[in-house]
């Protein structure tokens, strides 16, 4: 029950502060949430099942263009373009699953990385449809629901929470069923869980599909509320941007996927302001959280603190 | 007593880049007894228990459970069908509770039943702490109890006893008599004192090869057992 509290209080948290908020900062919260989402899903392999994925961003990159080629040059609307971007990271991450899967540890690493970088080559290379590197623009007017504006700076903010709430509700949820009980188990024993007679490749399977799909949708989402697609969203940092937030924020933890999203997002919007080298900053700041705080804010903070913290 | 076979395995094989671990071995166990698996290190106990439940492939040769043939079957599989294992070294969730680990086992988390099977070695003070915090020994009883917890047909032990004090051995050894008749218990174990109270029936393996098979005087009494294995003492 104070679990489920906890999860709604966040979300009532973020929906009052779009009405309070100044226009700069909604902004912000928007893209954040987008992002957090992101994170959200790179959690349930990272953080949940222990499956390090360095190539996140083509999981991202295939709900950005499944929904931005449909879009453009497919004509389509935005709730089934959506769902093209969608369908596109699922079944993608599937096939990725299903390959990778076949190497642990290290290899897994590799392997992740590199498929990424076969889909951020493959986005340059139909540079026709895609624009490469230079990406292209949604439109205005085709960016709606309906009557629905989603490019208006309100609606936006609401779309983005609520694409935010259906994932860490559904993250939420994850860990308290036993399908999130034996991802868990996965992360800590392998050999001991199959031990219990647990198939550990289909739990495995189900992680990278849930995970590339959420993933997916933020990409997609990204997209439509931004109104811009492009090659860099495929590239390597935004494959290690969402394991960054996720260890800031706790990794294995339903609410350090946000929290992390948020501490970077401003921390390197402070520091942007005071210093082109913001990124030294960045990264003196993530070695001191890996000495001491190796769990990440919210599980630090479930370390010492709250025990109930899902 | 009309014996029911629960567990055999015919021509068992298995070769490790050309070292024969366990060598094409016939086996069987009877519903509800106790055998004990002994042998030298190195005689191939540990593969032979990792082909029965799934762990290791076998190179040739079959293994039949409770009538059906599961030769091709994978880990998670057997024990679905009412296996259950002990590793030899111990492996817990050592960063989860003892209700967590009890709970996988049992899968489900009902608060009395993971009690019960704590209870069993006991344990139940402890179901809220880290398994980790727990001594080595203790370690060791939780795995024995989360293998108890799945209420398996067959309960398989790679050498329980390793590390347990004599008074965690009395422990274990009343809930080996406590579990027989009902479950059948494969036990691989190195403390004869344990074989000798235990066992319904010992098998010897070396190099391998079954070298016999009987009652526990009976092997007691083999020459070639005391021979290879148990010196004449």
């Amino acid at each position: 029950m104070k679990v489920l509290g906890l999860h709604l209080g966040l979300l009532a948290l973020l929906a009052v502060l779009g009405m309070i908020l100044p226009a700069y900062h909604q902004g912000n919260l928007s893209r954040i949430m987008v992002l957090a989402t992101y994170a959200v899903g790179y959690n349930v392999m990272f953080g949940y099942t222990g499956l390090l994925s360095l190539g996140h961003a083509m999981f991202f990159g295939a709900g950005m263009y499944g929904l931005g080629l449909a879009m453009q040059h497919g004509g389509v609307g935005a709730v089934p373009a959506f769902g093209i971007g969608l369908v596109s990271a699922a079944v993608l991450s599937a096939v990725v699953a299903v390959l990778a899967l076949r190497t642990i540890g290290v290899a897994f690493m590799i392997v992740t990385l590199m498929f990424s970088q076969a889909a951020f080559l493959s986005a340059l290379y139909f540079g026709e449809w895609t624009r490469g590197d230079e990406g292209f623009v949604l439109a205005q007017q085709i960016r709606r629901v309906g009557e629905v504006d989603l490019s208006n700076p309100v609606t936006r903010y609401y779309a983005a929470l609520l694409l935010f709430s259906v994932a860490l509700l559904l993250t939420m949820r994850m860990t308290q069923v036993r399908f999130g009980h034996v991802l868990v188990a996965v992360r800590e024993n392998e050999e001991r869980t199959r031990m219990l007679g647990y198939s550990v490749w289909s739990h495995k399977f189900w992680a990278v599909v849930i995970s590339g799909t959420i993933s997916g949708a933020a990409g997609a989402a990204y997209a439509l509320l931004f109104g811009y697609v492009g090659a860099s969203f495929v590239s390597v940092p935004y494959s290690i941007f969402p394991l960054l937030w996720v260890l800031l924020g706790g990794a294995g933890t339903t609410i350090g996927p946000f929290v992390g999203t948020l501490f970077m997002f401003y921390l390197i919007d402070y520091l942007s302001g005071l210093t082109t080298a913001y990124m030294l900053v960045v990264g003196i700041v993530l070695v001191l959280l890996t000495l001491f705080a190796r769990a990440g804010l919210m599980g630090e903070i479930r370390k010492r603190w709250v025990p109930w913290l899902p | 007593m009309a014996a029911v076979t629960i567990l055999e395995t015919k021509g068992l094989h298995r070769e490790f880049g050309g070292l024969t671990a366990v060598d094409r071995v016939d086996f069987t166990m009877t519903q509800g007894e106790v055998h004990a698996l002994i042998g030298p290190n190195g005689a191939g106990k540990s593969t032979f228990v990792g082909m029965v439940s799934g762990r290791i492939w076998a190179s040739g040769g079959r293994v039949i459970f409770d009538g059906q043939d599961i030769t091709a079957r994978p880990a998670h599989a057997r024990i679905r069908m009412g296996m259950a294992y002990t590793f030899q070294i111990t492996a817990i969730y050592a960063r989860l509770s003892l209700f967590e680990n009890i709970a996988l086992a049992l899968g489900e988390r009902s608060r009395p039943r993971v009690q019960e099977a704590l209870d069993h070695v006991g344990l139940t003070e402890r179901m809220d702490e880290i398994a980790g915090d727990l001594s080595y020994g203790h370690q060791r009883l939780l795995e024995i109890a989360m293998g108890v917890a799945q209420a398996p047909r067959l309960l398989i032990l790679d050498e329980p006893t390793q590390g347990l004090a004599e008074s965690e051995i009395e422990g274990f050894n009343a809930l080996i008599r406590r579990l027989a008749g009902e479950t059948s218990i494969l036990l691989i174990e190195h403390n004869m004192n344990v074989v000798m109270a235990l066992a319904d029936r010992i098998t010897v393996l070396d190099t391998g090869r079954i070298l016999a098979t009987g009652a526990p005087d009976e092997i007691h009494a083999d020459p070639h057992v005391q021979e290879a294995y148990l010196g004449t003492g």
